[in-house]
């Protein structure tokens, strides 16, 4: 795979100083004693991170397969690690909604975070940092640790500031799952960069480099192998059915920062595009049909779930399993429509997960409680908060002239080019999703106001207002103008869906 | 630049505009009226830019965003298109000065949005109209869905409640579970959304394959209230006047049409159609739907009611006339759905006016009311000969060319349908002019009737002012005027091709 530097591209190592900004950032709270000036730093090195990412996003050549802005650094060169920067066509695409993310974060926290707000915001900032590195990085090694770094600011925002009674036993579960997932990975991980020893033109040294690795074909028993590890590590991280039990736990006990980005950011479906298609294609496409029966299994389980919960925020939880499978499913049908749908479907869930949680945290503050029961009339008193949670709701549904109705409606072409009649059953879930979605707005919004407490709650504060705004219009704007996302990832996609049919001609011949 | 080649968008563009307007404007009436009805012209004036381009069969086309390559958000005018955007456009306009009368100069916040989502639907119907894919018919099919929801739920009471949460799930419901999946399909098998005329699937797919995409269009296209997806429009009927005069008379169920005759048109082309026996599949669907419509409209008092089922009855007519195939056939479909919608706004005003002026809501209180409210009874009058299809109206037209349809494609057993649901029609309209024209007043103290008390409470009645009473002379006269010179429209019209 070739790449274009970052000194060729912009002059400076972009993409290092996104990593590294939330960071610096961090250390600089570490000096403030005033809670107010914590927040204001906090938000400058955040919206500065903003800004970089949508330079990055600006400058990126559009169309080209190569990864870009790439820079390298030796590190531990006798076992083929190094540290090693860039991005594609996809996950370019992430970088900039992780900074959007964080910064509707700590938008949101200003009025919902009390206790401790400089830690809270010093958390925010490492995930950011670590999850930057995720989406940047291009060695497995360097990867993997950014990977794992990531636990540290989740468990301790969920630990401390979390809402529920059982936060500590839902941090716990987390870190141990995840752990869990982690220890396949980086045995699958080891897998790839020994077999590079054998490959053409290794002259018998090891190598982690995701763009050498991409160019050598690996044998298919390793493949396999490395596919199943890689495979349960993301799962786990996804959640994907059956594997997603941490992940209501995490949500309802969490605070609502902790759960955009956890469920904002689709990790483990990103793990699947960025290493599993590449590095494994032929066992990919042969197990393909296990994926898919995995999608949709998951599409239909998290919206039946979705289908009978009183709370918005476990709704959110299990819709977003929902998804999940869809975006499998999508991978699954190994042709550029599927691919494509996943990758739009996971920049949509971005935003639409988002909205959704912030609407829940903005309900959360106002009444005490996200359960139906305790709603109800919610439109009579807050109309803004009613209007921004029908556009989230819409986005969810994926109803056309949202950003949920391309990713969605992509995937289904591909699926029903690849899988047939199979793809019926996921049309059939996007039905349960509008109900599921719907049923909840119309009794918790609609309807007679049934307490105090929403009798007496206020409208959306400015600020508020203002994030709303933010994510309320790019849901609508994507909805209309998909091909802003979608002209990034296509070349990538392409490039990704040409190793899969090459895998499945020769998993064919064999 | 040319203009015209931008007139699509803009024309898509334009309400939406209009729409931020009225809730600019709305601490200030009737400035926000005026920018819903200015919009309206401006719409209205780009839809006519277009009619040269389009009647000679050419289109106007224009890209708006790509997926991928071959699935992309796209407008194109052409002469089917122009009907349905022109039509709505003029008749929204003359709903929101009608609007103006029957809502009165209030600052209601609901009015505001009674004349937002007005304008929406507009950017909806017109995004149909023009829609050069299924993609892009989709998209603004469903956003009509969304935007039309409080428009239905008005009032905000339990039962437009009740009405809109079962407009929303039919529509919601019938268009992911079965449009979205023909839609699909039709993509898996012709490999390309585009609308081509004479069609874009051909007979290599099974046939048995070809019929499920073609019953699941049907389904899907819950806007159209074929039988049996017809229940939400009677359920709908919940809405005030206006928006049921616009929404459920001319908007929303014309582009439920519109669809129907694209997908037969421009997706499965009248020779596939034809030959697949799906022409007589929709002749049977239609031809149940008018019967089953008329007979339910019979037993009605509920004036609105009858005007719902009337309408599920015209719609099938409609499409009943592009699906015998014929030029005749598509001619006066098309014909009916513009007649159609004058015809029936119309009463649906009249309605409204009676209801202002009187209260009255019931087919039964109408008798005598002719001599109290001239011009709205025979406002009334005139839609009622229209939808029956008597000249000199449209209706009759629009009739004359289903008639001849029905004989060129040798559909006799259609003749006998149209001849007795124009019997049933005649039935249930003939017997509310009667007794409103030609009968004696209610007397203030006749029956025991619950309802007499309120009768006596309005001894007198007049026509309401001129905002309510202007609309609805208009669209009667024009109701007339479509049945005497209809010969520039007829041009248009038979510029859509097989």
């Amino acid at each position: 795979m070739n790449e274009i530097t970052a000194d060729e591209q912009i002059g400076f190592p972009i993409l290092s100083t996104l990593v590294f900004l939330p960071t610096v950032t961090l250390i600089a709270l570490g000096f403030l004693r005033n809670d107010r000036a914590a927040r204001r730093v906090a938000m400058a090195g955040a919206l500065a991170v903003l800004g970089l990412s949508l330079v990055l996003a600006g400058q990126f050549r559009r169309g080209d397969t190569d990864f870009q802005f790439a820079e390298q650094l030796p590190w531990v060169e006798a076992v083929g690690i190094s540290y090693h920067l860039a991005v594609d066509g996809v996950s370019v695409l992430f970088v900039p909604l992780t900074a959007l993310l964080v910064v509707v974060v700590m938008l949101s926290s200003a009025t919902s975070v009390r206790h401790q707000p400089r830690a809270y915001l010093m958390a925010v900032l490492a995930f950011e940092t670590a999850a930057i590195g995720v989406f940047t990085a291009v060695d497995l090694i360097l990867f993997f640790v950014f990977f794992e770094i990531m636990l540290i600011p989740t468990y301790v925002l969920i630990k401390v500031w979390g809402g529920g009674s059982q936060r500590g036993r839902a941090a716990q579960r987390y870190v141990l799952t995840m752990l869990l997932g982690s220890a396949a990975l980086l045995i699958g991980f080891i897998l790839l960069g020994v077999s590079y020893r054998s490959a053409p033109g290794s002259d018998g040294a090891l190598s982690f480099d995701l763009l050498v690795l991409m160019d050598s074909p690996v044998p298919l028993g390793t493949q396999t192998a490395a596919f199943f590890l890689l495979a349960f590590a993301f799962a786990l991280k996804a959640p994907m059915f059956p594997f997603h039990g941490w992940m209501p736990a995490a949500l309802m006990e969490g605070p609502i920062g902790m759960a955009v980005l956890l469920v904002g950011l689709k990790m483990g479906v990103f793990g699947f595009l960025r290493f599993v298609l590449p590095l494994t294609p032929d066992a990919f496409a042969s197990w393909s049909w296990l994926i898919a029966a995995l999608g949709i299994a998951a599409v239909l389980f998290g919206a039946l779930i979705a289908l009978v919960q009183f709370d918005l925020r476990r709704l959110i939880a299990f819709a977003s399993i929902s998804h999940v499978g869809l975006a499998m499913l999508g991978l699954s049908s190994l042709n550029a429509q599927g691919v494509q749908g996943a990758v739009f479907l996971l920049v949509n869930l971005g935003l639409v997960s988002t909205a959704m949680l912030l609407a829940a945290g903005f309900i959360q503050q106002r009444v005490g409680s996200t359960d139906v029961a305790a709603l109800g009339g919610l439109a009579q008193r807050t109309p803004a908060l009613a209007t921004f949670l029908f556009v989230a709701s819409l986005g969810a549904v994926g109803l056309p002239g949202t950003s949920g109705f391309p990713g969605e409606f992509l995937i289904l072409l591909g699926a029903f080019s690849a899988h047939g009649w199979l793809a019926a059953i996921a049309v059939t879930t996007v039905i349960l999703a509008a109900a599921y979605v719907l049923m909840f707005f119309q009794r918790s919004v609609h309807g007679r106001i049934r307490s105090t407490v929403v009798e007496a709650a206020q409208d959306l504060r400015s600020r508020e207002a203002l994030t709303a705004t933010v994510l309320g219009v790019s849901i609508i704007v994507l909805g209309f103008f998909p091909a802003a996302v979608l002209d990034y990832s296509s070349a990538s996609v392409d490039d990704l869906v040409t190793r899969l049919d090459a895998a499945t001609a020769v998993a064919a011949q064999e | 630049m040319d203009v015209t080649g931008l007139a699509p968008l803009l024309a898509l563009l334009t309400p939406v505009v209009g729409a931020a307007g009225v809730v600019m404007l709305r601490h200030r009436v009737p400035a926000r009226e005026l920018c819903g009805i200015v919009a309206g012209l401006v719409q209205l004036g780009l839809i006519a830019t277009l009619v040269p381009a389009v009647r000679d069969g050419g289109t106007v086309s224009v890209t708006l965003s790509t997926f991928l390559p071959e699935v992309s958000i796209a407008l194109r005018a052409d002469a089917l298109g122009v009907v349905l955007a022109g039509t709505a456009a003029i008749l929204w306009v003359l709903t929101t000065i009608y609007a103006m009368g029957y809502f009165g100069t209030t600052l209601d916040p609901k009015v505001t949005r009674f004349h937002a989502c007005l304008c929406l639907t507009m950017a909806g119907t017109v995004g149909v109209a023009f829609s050069a894919n299924l993609i892009t018919l989709y998209l603004f099919y469903e956003a009509m869905t969304i935007i039309t929801y409080p428009l239905v739920a008005h009032t905000g009471t339990p039962e437009a409640l009740r009405g809109g949460r079962r407009y929303l799930a039919y529509q919601l419901g019938a268009g992911i579970a079965f449009l979205l999946p023909a839609i699909v399909l039709t993509y898996v098998e012709a490999g390309t959304f585009d609308f081509v005329p004479g069609g874009i699937l051909d007979e290599g797919a099974s046939s048995l394959l070809l019929v499920t995409i073609y019953v699941l269009y049907l389904l899907g296209i819950a806007k159209a209230a074929l039988m049996p997806i017809h229940s939400w429009l009677p359920a709908a009927m919940v809405a005030p006047i206006p928006v049921s005069a616009l929404l459920h008379a001319v908007a929303v169920v014309n582009v439920g049409v519109f669809c129907v005759m694209r997908v037969v048109l421009d997706v499965f082309g009248s020779d596939l159609t034809g030959n697949l026996g799906l022409g007589v599949l929709t002749l049977v669907a239609t031809s149940v739907t008018i019967l089953i419509a008329s007979l339910y409209a019979l037993r009605l008092d509920n004036l609105k009611g009858i005007l719902a089922y009337s309408t599920i009855g015209q719609l099938s007519y409609m499409m009943l006339g592009v699906a015998l195939l014929s030029p005749g056939g598509r001619t006066g479909g098309i014909l009916h759905l513009v007649g159609h919608s004058f015809s029936k706004i119309t009463l649906f005003f009249a309605v409204g006016s009676i209801y202002l002026a009187s209260q009255r809501t019931l087919a039964s209180e109408l008798r005598g009311i002719g001599r109290q409210l001239p011009w709205t009874m025979a406002a009334f009058a005139v839609g009622a000969l229209s939808i029956i299809g008597l000249p000199p109206t449209v209706g009759f037209v629009a009739k004359y060319f289903l008639f001849l349809g029905a004989v060129e494609a040798g559909q006799w057993a259609v003749l006998v349908v149209l001849s007795v649901s124009t019997l049933l029609s005649a039935g249930y309209y003939l017997r509310i002019l009667q007794s409103a024209l030609f009968a004696a007043a209610v007397p203030a103290s006749a029956g025991g009737a619950p309802d007499t008390a309120r009768l006596s409470r309005t001894p007198t009645l007049k026509d309401p002012g001129a905002l309510v009473i202007g609309p609805l002379i208009v669209t009667a006269a024009v109701t007339l005027l479509l049945g005497i010179a209809p010969s520039w429209l007829l041009d248009l019209i038979r510029v859509v091709g097989p």
